[in-house]
């Protein structure tokens, strides 16, 4: 790992003023994707703002019936809270989904979203990577591509994003909260965050250079039942081959593009009327096969129209 | 960097490396060897301890990140004179062969047992909003991020469930 120096400020805009100021900076919170990236040489910051202890970590009720959800709070936290059960249960099926039990009492909610692509050669220093080293080509297109995008590749990059998590905030339609380096706050849909990778997939989100994302923001749920699925090659602590969250009749899908995917094809079949089956289909018909990545367009078709299945029969409502 | 951590209960202060992992300063600064490097990267679970009651994987965590923090590991779970009552159920049960992994399975399920306690969900809860009834699907869940390369999964599931009890 490459030497770097460290800080630990307390309060938010010291934090996001402490990573503007210093080229090669980044905000470490769980740690858990960072620090394996770095032992890798993937990532090389030359400084860390430790954003652990400022006082993110809450969960609170909002006048609108939501949940506001501080970005320090940990997966574990954030899926064994009652509210979150009672009300936003694709949020908890979705985050017990991923990672283990150590990982995810590390792991946060603003660190959760902003996790790398596991994509191989993302990972392979020996393999060009675009996302790695801009202009040296993508070795997954032509290559070992069974978990790669099926929606939203380009040419110059077919990674997915990993998260679970990431997958159920898509479908609840959450915002998010942030700081700016200038300590002015905005708010962005999660939908809004990632970025398809187009000619630059080292750009991976619409945030700004040192902006801090700071809380998660829930509206009151939509009628309905919830169901996050998620299909991958062993029982437990896998990475997903695709996932599909069901919110009523709002669907998003994961790990089948360079962001959560959020199934508007789908959702307007619904609308008009459409079986489980039929809208499932309505979103694949757009879906590519890369080579050895064809057979998640079967999949999510198949756990689309179960899932959507499941909800209208109430399950997580 | 100057960093004091309490380890098994005694205050300890070190000068670390930034660089230095948490399983690291254990290791080859205090010396306490029982937490183990399997893979170095979050995904073998033999380098489990609990910090501030929680288990963590201390090597995918800096140790200056827990300037202040309370770290317990194998060795301030239990001793041979004062054996813990998961130490002595996986003696009982024989859930190990090399034992490599075994300090690291032993913290997280201390840790796994305080989160089910809690009724914190796992991937296996059929009813989230419920109680939760730590069945041996629940334990395996939740110790997915523990590896076995000797594979004596069925004894340390019977292991942790002496400790756990009969499912209510």
């Amino acid at each position: 790992m490459r030497p770097f120096t460290y800080e630990r400020p307390t309060d938010v805009a010291a934090a996001v003023k402490a990573v503007a100021a210093t080229p090669g900076a980044k905000f470490l919170a769980g740690g858990t994707n960072l620090l394996d990236l770095m032992k890798l040489d993937i990532e090389q910051p030359t400084h860390l703002v430790d954003v652990n202890r400022l006082p993110l970590s809450g969960i609170e009720d909002t006048p609108e019936g939501g949940l506001r959800i501080g970005a320090m709070v940990t997966n574990s936290h954030l899926a064994a809270d009652a509210r979150v059960r009672q009300r936003y249960s694709v949020l908890t099926q979705a985050i017990v989904s991923g990672g283990s039990g150590q990982l995810r009492n590390k792991a946060t909610t603003g660190g959760n979203l902003l996790q790398r692509t596991r994509c191989a050669y993302f990972y392979d220093p020996s393999k060009p990577c675009n996302k790695r080293h801009p202009g040296s080509g993508c070795s997954a297109i032509d290559g070992l591509n069974r978990n790669s995008a099926i929606f939203g590749a380009s040419d110059a990059c077919i990674a997915t994003h990993p998260s679970d998590m990431a997958v159920a905030l898509t479908a609840l339609g959450a915002q998010l909260e942030t700081m700016t380096a200038d300590g002015a706050t905005r708010t962005l849909a999660v939908a809004d965050l990632h970025r398809l990778p187009g000619d630059t997939p080292e750009i991976e989100t619409n945030l700004a250079s040192g902006e801090l994302i700071t809380a998660v923001v829930l509206s009151p749920a939509p009628a309905g039942g919830q169901v996050y699925r998620k299909a991958r090659d062993r029982a437990a602590y896998a990475g997903g081959l695709a996932s599909v969250a069901v919110v009523g009749q709002q669907v998003a899908f994961g790990a089948v593009a360079h962001k959560p995917w959020r199934a508007e094809r789908t959702e307007g079949a619904l609308k008009s009327g459409a079986g489980a089956v039929e809208a499932a289909h309505a979103e694949l018909a757009g879906a590519q096969d890369n080579g050895k990545n064809g057979f998640k367009i079967a999949l999510v078709a198949r756990m689309t129209a179960d899932a959507l299945r499941q909800a209208s029969e109430g399950r997580g409502a | 960097m100057k960093t004091t951590i309490t380890v098994n209960g005694q205050a300890r202060s070190l000068d670390l490396d930034t660089r230095t992992s948490l399983l690291d300063a254990l290791r080859e600064h205090l010396n306490l060897k029982g937490s183990k490097k399997g893979c170095d990267h979050g995904q073998c679970g033999a380098c489990t301890v609990l910090v501030n009651g929680v288990r963590i994987n201390s090597c995918l965590s800096l140790a200056v990140m827990h300037d202040g923090d309370e770290v317990t590991t194998i060795e301030g779970i239990g001793g041979e004179e004062n054996l813990h009552p998961m130490q002595q159920a996986f003696l009982v049960q024989d859930a190990f062969q090399c034992g490599y992994c075994t300090p690291g399975q032993i913290c997280s399920a201390v840790g796994m047992l305080k989160e089910a306690a809690q009724n914190w969900p796992s991937q296996a809860s059929e009813d989230l909003t419920g109680a939760i009834a730590l069945t041996d699907a629940e334990i395996r869940e939740r110790m997915s991020g523990n590896i076995c390369r000797c594979s004596a999964y069925p004894q340390i599931i019977a292991a942790i469930r002496d400790v756990a009890g009969d499912v209510a």
